[in-house]
This record gives C-alpha cells, structure tokens and sequence, in this order.
C-alpha cells in the first residue's frame, strides 16, 4: 500500500505526554516531602526542623530531650504510622481501581465494585454494635471487618460463578453490595449504643484516627506484594482492556487471568477496608487522572497511578485532621472535596476520552 | 501451517463443519446471515470451546495447545473490538507483541511495519477512540499483523472500509504468504482475492471449491435466496456477480 503513502500527514491528536520515568521520580520526591509534611502538620504543628531531627533521630537510634518527649511521641507514635499507612491505603486503591477497571472493561468500576467493601462494613458494624471480638481490644474492628471481606469475597465468587466475565462481576458485585449494606444498616439501626452506631458510620466514611504501628506491617506487605503482582500484569490488563475475544487471540488465558485477578484485587481491597474503612473517590478517580496524564497503557498507569495516590491520600488524610480540629473528618468527604473539581478541571483541559466516547 | 476443522460442532449452530486450508492458501467464507461464519471463526481463535469436532493447526488440536503457543501461530481480527480506555494506535499495535519474547527493538520494528502494510503509519500517535470505523479497522488489522502470525484468521476484514483500502487490505493480507481464513460478506471481492471458498449454511458447509465452482446461480438462489448473473472479470477472469434486483424478478 505504498501508493497512498505520500498523503499529507494529519496533525497528532494525542496529547504529549510526559516520560513515565521522569513522573515516577518527580513524584518520588513529592511522596517524601508530603511524608515529611503530613508528620509536621495536624491540630498540634511540629517545626519541619524538630520533624526531621525526631525521625533521623528514631532511625539512627539517637537520643532526644527529656523536655522533647511529648512532640516526638507525637511524631513517631501517632502521625508517622498514621501518615505511612494514609500512603498506603492510597497507593492500594489507586493500583486496585486501575486494574478492576480493566479488568471489567468498565471506566466507572471501582475497588468497591466488587461488594468486598459492603461485606466488611457488616463486620465492623457487627463490632461496633454487638461488641463482638472484644477480646481483641483495639484491633477488634479491623479484624471483623478482614474476616468480612473474605467471607464476601468467597460469596460474590461463587455467586458469579467460575466463568467471572465482566458483566456478570459487576452485577453480581453490586447486588451483594446491596445486600451487605442493608444488613450493616439493620445492625446499626437495632443497635440500642446510639455511640457505637455512630463510630461505625466514621469508620464506614473512611478514618486513619487510631492507626498504630502495629496494623502497617500487614497493610504494607500485602498493597506492596499486590502492587507489584498487578505491574507484571500491565500487558494483560492492555489486552483484557480491548476484550475476551481479542485477548484470548493475544495469548491471554482470560478466565485464569480474571480469576487471578479478582483474588489480588479483592485480598487488597479486603485489607485496605480494613485498616481504614472505605475510602470512596479515589479508587475511582485518581486512575482517570492518571491516565489523563500517561495515556491508558497499565505499564505505565501502573507506574504512576500507586504514588499519585499515596501522595493524594496523606494530603486528604491532613486535611481531615486539620480543616475541623480538634474533631476530624472522615476521609471520604475529604477525597470527594478535593477530588470532583480537580477531576473536572482535568477533563476539560484535555480532549479525555471517556469509554468509548 | 495447515489449518483442519474436521466436524466442527457448536450445540444448534454448527452441525458437522469440515475444511481444509492447505498452507499459504487464502480461504474465504461465505453465507448468509446466521449460518455460523462468526462461530465457525470463533472456534478457531478460540473465543468459543466447540462442543464436537475439532480444529487441527499441523495436525495437532488446537485445544491442547497454551493460548499464549496458539496466538504465536494464529492471530484474529474479531467482531469484538470495543475499546473502553484511551489507548494510541501504537499502543494497540503493540498488543500484537504480547506473545512474542521479542526484544523492544525487533517488536519496535515489526509495529512499524505492520502500521505501513495497511497504510496507518502516519495514526501511530492518534488516540484509537477518535480514529474512523475504516482506520480502526486497519489498525486492528495491524495488530494482526504484528503478531507475525503464520495463520490469520478474518472476520470481516472488509467492514468500515473504502473501496480502495477494501482492495489494499486484501491484497496485503494475500501478499504475506500466510494461511488465511477470512469471513466475507462482498461476494465479488472473496471471489477475486480466494483460492478458495465454503458456503456455509444453516451451520453446515454446503458447497466448497475454487470461487467459479462455488459462485454459481443455482448456489446464490439455494442458499442467497437471490437470482443473479455470473460474468468473468474483463482482466483477471475471476467469477463476478450481478444480482437481479428483488422487484424485476417475480
């Protein structure tokens, strides 16, 4: 077809996009700054200086004033754990929404598409009602709310059957999620602990309030171990992306690759819930931004979409501490806040195309 | 390679289909709508597990074989090409890659080529979502191609295309030298560009040979439900059609 080949070339339409490795460093850089700032700031403001000599100090085993105790407890105690785990939590729901989007070929899915969320909310309303697993003390809530997840897990996968094709994932999902919420409801309306009612809804809007180190080594391994499953899934998601039919003519085992999927996907969401309740908005969002940014191809989505979202949700997570101290705000208002209007000035700058038009 | 469906079986679609497509050969299907061209094609991409017969690439059944070995041998355009995210044409040319082990340069150079061989080059860094039904298709013809496949198997090739990229693509897809099995609804072009062709009908193959043997009037009327005229083409003498109009003929 050489014959045609000297027609006047149309002008390119794609957005120029950034270097994908020059992104991921820049944002490195922003993940540690927001890191360093998300510690210093809160209802009690710590200097930069003192924040940085508190952590070089705890890292290198040095030593701290006597006078100093109650701001570096303040520092290592409660605002590090807390600030690592919102990077988290955010890292893990942008990597989970990307590649449950791709792999329900749907641009509205989200972590919680799949009724894992909805599942847990029952556990941890159980707790917050009923006391159930008191004996676990602080962790009582967290642990309900993973077993839950599981349960749901199990649930919406035998429900949808072996064959997890998108629709059905979907449909199935949203109907479980359904039912899980009317039963969370019921428990926290026949609850007779108007208090503990209410703790359940904040924890069901998403909270980092009360993280300790002792929830991050789980969150950590788990989000990063997934993440990392997921990027070795980028070309597959490419070409689950472009449909059964055509991935399976690429190569692509889709029923196993689905399944293997799900699995990954829901562990995540399942421990992501449970340290820190459902966060909505940016497991939605924050891979549409990405993409706006990088293109749709997961190699690169996937490289970028985990640090947007750290650094996304410890500057949400400071905000809830920040905009109504002392009290705080549940997270999912926050990303919601910040989210919508950053989401819609993107879109209109860029010519984003949205599933298919 | 030698592609073989030998009693090919699908539950109330497909009764039995059995072809033959010699290596290097081009060989079109044609019938009317519903007569299980689609999920004759289907079974030999594997997007559907037949429930009786099989398909033989070199003789071995194709369902024993990983999909990743069989997509390294046999590529498809399908029916099914949706695209929910933004992706570049590049971007999608590259999928063909997928499973090769090829290092970036050589899959660099394949795309490259694959984009040229159906005159796409200059869409490399279009956003696939804002390109015409003709250029989508091409690309995903590209794709194809970039899978360097040694079968390739075609369903509507044609579709959304201009006259003179309908002719380009065909004459591309015949130039490769590779086993085609293509789904085609122009009755002229199969008959200009096949060795071959299979009437399928009513899920079974009802008539197969070169397209003067296939393409004849009784066939059309038996199975088209339409009268026409066969006539030889003026320069390559290939069979080609004229249909009576359905109001002349009563």
């Amino acid at each position: 077809m050489t014959s045609t080949s000297s027609r006047p070339t149309t002008a390119p339409v794609a957005p120029r996009r950034p270097p994908t490795t020059g992104l991921c460093l820049a944002l490195t850089a922003v993940l540690a700054g927001s890191v360093v700032c998300g510690v210093a700031l809160g209802p009690v403001g710590i200097p930069f200086g003192d924040v940085l000599r508190f952590l070089q100090a705890a890292l290198t085993g040095g030593t701290v004033d006597a006078a100093e105790a109650g701001p570096y407890r303040i520092v290592w105690d409660i605002r590090l754990p807390r600030v690592l785990l919102a990077a988290v939590v955010g890292a893990g729901l942008s990597a989970v929404g990307v590649a449950i989007q791709a792999m329900v070929r749907n641009a509205l899915a989200d972590p919680y598409v799949l009724g894992i969320s909805s599942g847990a909310s029952v556990g941890a309303t159980a707790v917050a009602t009923t006391g159930l697993f008191a004996s676990l003390g602080i962790y009582a809530l967290s642990t309900a709310a993973f077993l839950a997840a599981l349960a749901a897990m199990a649930i919406v996968y035998l429900v949808a059957g072996r064959n997890l094709t998108p629709l059905r994932l979907v449909l199935t999902g949203t109907a479980m999620a359904y039912g899980f919420s009317a039963i969370a409801m019921l428990l926290v309306f026949q609850s007779p602990r108007g208090e503990a009612a209410r703790a359940a809804m904040f924890w069901l809007l998403g909270s980092l309030g009360g993280v300790t180190w002792a929830s991050l080594p789980i969150a950590a391994s788990v989000v990063g171990a997934g993440v990392l499953y997921l990027r070795t899934r980028a070309k597959h998601l490419n070409a689950l992306s472009m449909g059964d039919e055509t991935a399976t003519t690429l190569g692509i085992d889709v029923s196993r690759t689905r399944q293997e999927l799900f699995l990954v996907t829901a562990a995540m969401t399942g421990v992501l819930v449970a340290v820190s309740g459902a966060v909505g908005f940016v497991g939605l969002m924050l891979p549409h931004l990405v993409r706006l940014v990088v293109g749709a191809d997961h190699r690169k989505v996937l490289a970028v979409a985990p640090l947007a979202g750290a650094c996304f949700l410890i500057w949400v997570d400071v905000a809830a501490r920040l905009l109504a101290a002392p009290e705080e705000l549940p997270l999912g208002v926050i990303t919601a806040a910040l989210g919508v209007p950053c989401f819609i000035l993107l879109m209109r700058r860029r010519g984003y195309v949205f599933g298919g038009r | 390679m030698d592609l073989r469906l030998d009693g090919l079986a699908v539950d109330r679609i497909l009764h039995g289909v059995d072809l033959h497509a010699g290596a290097g050969e081009v060989h079109g299907i044609v019938g009317p709508n519903g007569s299980g061209k689609s999920t004759t094609l289907r079974c030999v991409y594997r997007a559907l597990k037949p429930s009786g017969g099989v398909v033989l690439l070199n003789g071995r059944d194709i369902t024993t074989a990983r999909v990743r070995d069989t997509a390294r041998d046999l590529a498809a355009l399908t029916q099914d090409s949706h695209v929910e995210f933004d992706f570049t044409v590049a971007e999608v040319v590259a999928m063909g890659r997928l499973p090769h082990r090829g290092t970036p340069r050589q899959d660099e150079e394949v795309q490259a080529d694959a984009l040229s061989r159906v005159d796409a080059a200059h869409l490399a860094d279009r956003s696939f979502l804002t390109l015409s039904g003709g250029e989508r298709q091409r690309v995903l013809i590209a794709r194809a191609l970039a899978q360097q496949p040694k079968v390739l198997v075609l369903d509507e090739p044609t579709n959304h295309l201009d006259i003179s990229h309908q002719l380009a693509v065909l004459e591309v897809v015949r130039s490769l030298g590779v086993t085609v099995l293509a789904v085609l609804h122009d009755l002229n072009l199969a008959a200009a560009y096949c060795d071959r062709l299979h009437v399928l009908d009513h899920g079974r193959v009802v008539r197969s040979g070169a397209p003067a043997e296939v393409l004849t009037p009784e066939v059309l009327r038996e199975v088209f439900h339409v009268r026409a005229h066969v006539v030889r083409h003026p320069t390559s003498g290939v069979p080609q059609l004229l249909f009576e109009h359905r109001e002349t003929h009563q």
